[in-house]
């Protein structure tokens, strides 16, 4: 990819002056700069608002800048929503561990093993991507009424996992299919089977992909709200701060604590946050493209 | 797996090539333990994804509604559900606001991530940076963005009316979601706010694939920049562009959270779409679930024929597959 940019390079000397392209570039860059400064500015706006009284926010002419900044729309954040946090973190904990236990060897089986019908498995897994979360959160209702486990940790972990597994099974495969058969083989050779050869060698290989996949299934389950609304509307113990967040501003159309809803959202957008630097721009852009195409 | 024991077994008693040989039994092994490894996958699928879609079916052709689910009574009544769906009003304008929601989204979703992966796909200081801090928006939980899109548009103190009073292209804030026709930009903005950054990414990484021998010739040919954007860059992606507006459209079809948490589809159904209507029907208090099941229903057969139509693009496509 970074070879083929290189390569790509417009010949400047055919072009003209090599100041003249110079500027140019910085030009671009000042353009990319302004860019992301328009696009990413209702997050700076989100942050701004989050530290500020509100009192401040009540104002007509905005604080540009969060000066004399204050943390009482943290304090209240943390203290209302805080169990709504933790009830987050365990369900898309959950979530995850249930996604990769089930898509990492079905992810092996169809990159390396000759199992049957695994074309057809991976027809359906596209598919059922595509069903609309409304169908699903509806039908699982009725199911989950009748086994009842509504308003439960289980009912959002099972539910989560929903939106997670199939595209975790097809991003392991994607990675797991270039994992070389020599290897393979020659753990073969030396007497291990396919149990001992995906413990051993591909899990450890496929750890990059496995951490991948695993963040968008958390990013997944603690961003999902459908489920949540459905699902666990009754709850006070396993509200998601999607909920919780949703709860602050949801009957009224005049919302008073624009600050501690601010800040309920910066907080929910770490993990996001926190995908993007781990993940990282390769991984993160090859992962898409490959589960979107592949 | 039959056929291979005796090939086996043959290959032993000749004592010839044994290495080959050994790897034939693990291949047949193999096969036996890659059902092991997809069988929790199957049933998951099983449980999780084909149960619960037929089960949407069959209700949505009961009467099911909030005593059904205590009683576990409720009367099929063939495509009742149906006909009381398409003849109702607010029905018809959840399907024409749906058509206007999709549309609008991925014209713009489209058009700004094109401009800006191309613009990205040049290489300059900064370039990857940017690139992925613009994907941040596409991460976000949909409800941040809702409710952050609802504090910037918010009528009295929302930093859009107040910008827009400062250079006077207003004379009034604009009470942005509680107006119909505003209601509608607005959770339009806001979606296209979403997408932008997967259209970018999914079309750079098309852009990527090119070979640099088409720009260098186009180059030579005296092809300008419009030129070369024109005439190898779009004919090169073509097969990404459809792969980009299918899952856009398709994700396009199930937004909820950013409309539910903006405006709940109001005011007066002004942003009701298929997919918020379909909510409300089955959990907006009436617990209409048989209704609320049909209209899901109508909205898979939709989905489905672009997942069709998505699947032979693929097919058809190999170079999308790189």
């Amino acid at each position: 990819m970074t070879a083929a940019r290189a390569a790509r390079g417009r010949p400047a000397t055919v072009r003209g002056g090599r100041s003249r392209s110079a500027v140019a570039t910085w030009a671009k860059s000042a353009f990319g700069v302004a860019v992301v400064a328009i696009m990413l500015f209702p997050l700076y706006w989100m942050v701004n608002a989050s530290f500020q009284t509100n009192q401040q926010l009540a104002r007509p002419s905005p604080h540009w800048l969060p000066l004399g900044g204050t943390l009482t729309g943290y304090r209240d954040a943390l203290s209302q929503q805080g169990g709504h946090l933790l009830a987050s973190l365990i369900i898309a904990t959950g979530a995850t561990v249930l996604t990769l236990t089930l898509a990492a060897p079905a992810a092996y089986a169809l990159a390396q093993l000759r199992s049957p019908g695994g074309r057809t498995l991976l027809s359906v897994l596209l598919v059922v991507q595509l069903v609309p979360g409304i169908v699903m959160a509806n039908a699982l209702y009725q199911i989950f009424a009748s086994v009842q486990i509504l308003n439960s940790a289980l009912a959002l972990i099972l539910a989560d996992a929903t939106l997670a597994v199939p595209f975790a099974v097809l991003i392991l495969r994607a990675f797991m299919t270039a994992i070389p058969r020599s290897l393979l083989e020659a753990a073969a050779l030396d007497g291990a089977g396919a149990v001992r050869t995906f413990w051993r060698i591909v899990l450890p290989i496929s750890r990059n992909a496995l951490i991948t996949a695993g963040l968008f299934a958390f990013l997944f389950a603690w961003g999902d709200f459908l489920f949540a609304t459905t699902l666990n509307l009754n709850t006070t113990t396993w509200k998601p701060i999607t909920l919780g967040l949703y709860d602050y501003i949801g009957g009224g159309t005049n919302i008073t604590t624009w600050d501690s809803v601010m800040a309920t959202a910066v907080i929910s957008s770490l993990p996001a946050a926190l995908l993007l630097t781990i993940a990282q721009r390769h991984i993160a852009a090859g992962v898409i493209n490959e589960a979107v195409t592949d | 797996m039959v056929p291979e024991v005796p090939k086996n077994s043959a290959a032993v008693v000749g004592g010839r090539r044994p290495p080959p040989d050994r790897s034939v039994a693990p291949a047949a092994r193999n096969r036996r333990l890659g059902i092991g490894f997809i069988v929790p996958v199957v049933v998951f699928v099983a449980v999780f994804y084909l149960y619960p879609l037929a089960r949407n079916v069959v209700l949505s052709f009961q009467d099911y509604d909030i005593n059904s689910l205590y009683s576990g009574n409720a009367p099929f009544i063939g495509l009742g559900n149906y006909r009381r769906l398409l003849s109702t009003p607010a029905f018809a304008t959840a399907v024409v606001n749906t058509v206007v929601f999709v549309a609008g989204s991925l014209f713009f979703q489209f058009t700004i991530g094109l401009g800006l992966a191309e613009f990205f796909h040049r290489s300059f200081p900064l370039s990857p940076l940017l690139r992925s801090l613009l994907l941040i928006p596409w991460l976000l939980p949909l409800v941040v963005s809702g409710t952050l899109f609802r504090w910037l548009l918010d009528t009295s103190n929302g930093v859009v009316n107040q910008i827009l009073l400062t250079l006077h292209l207003v004379q009034d804030p604009v009470p942005w979601l509680n107006t119909p026709h505003t209601a509608m930009a607005a959770v339009l903005i806001c979606n296209i706010w979403i997408g932008v950054p997967f259209n970018m990414v999914i079309l750079h990484s098309g852009m990527q694939a090119i070979p640099a021998e088409l720009y260098e010739a186009a180059s030579l040919d005296g092809a300008g920049r419009w030129q070369q954007f024109r005439y190898v860059t779009l004919p090169q992606i073509g097969p990404v562009v459809g792969i980009v507006v299918t899952l856009g459209l398709i994700y396009t079809l199930k937004v909820f959270d950013v409309i539910w948490v903006m405006t709940k589809g109001g005011p007066a159904n002004a942003t009701h779409t298929i997919t918020t209507y379909a909510y409300q029907l089955s959990f907006g208090g009436l617990s209409e679930f048989g209704l609320g099941a049909a209209a899901g229903d109508l909205l898979i057969v939709v989905a489905a024929v672009f997942a069709l139509l998505y699947l032979r693009a693929l097919r058809a496509d190999p170079g999308a597959r790189a």
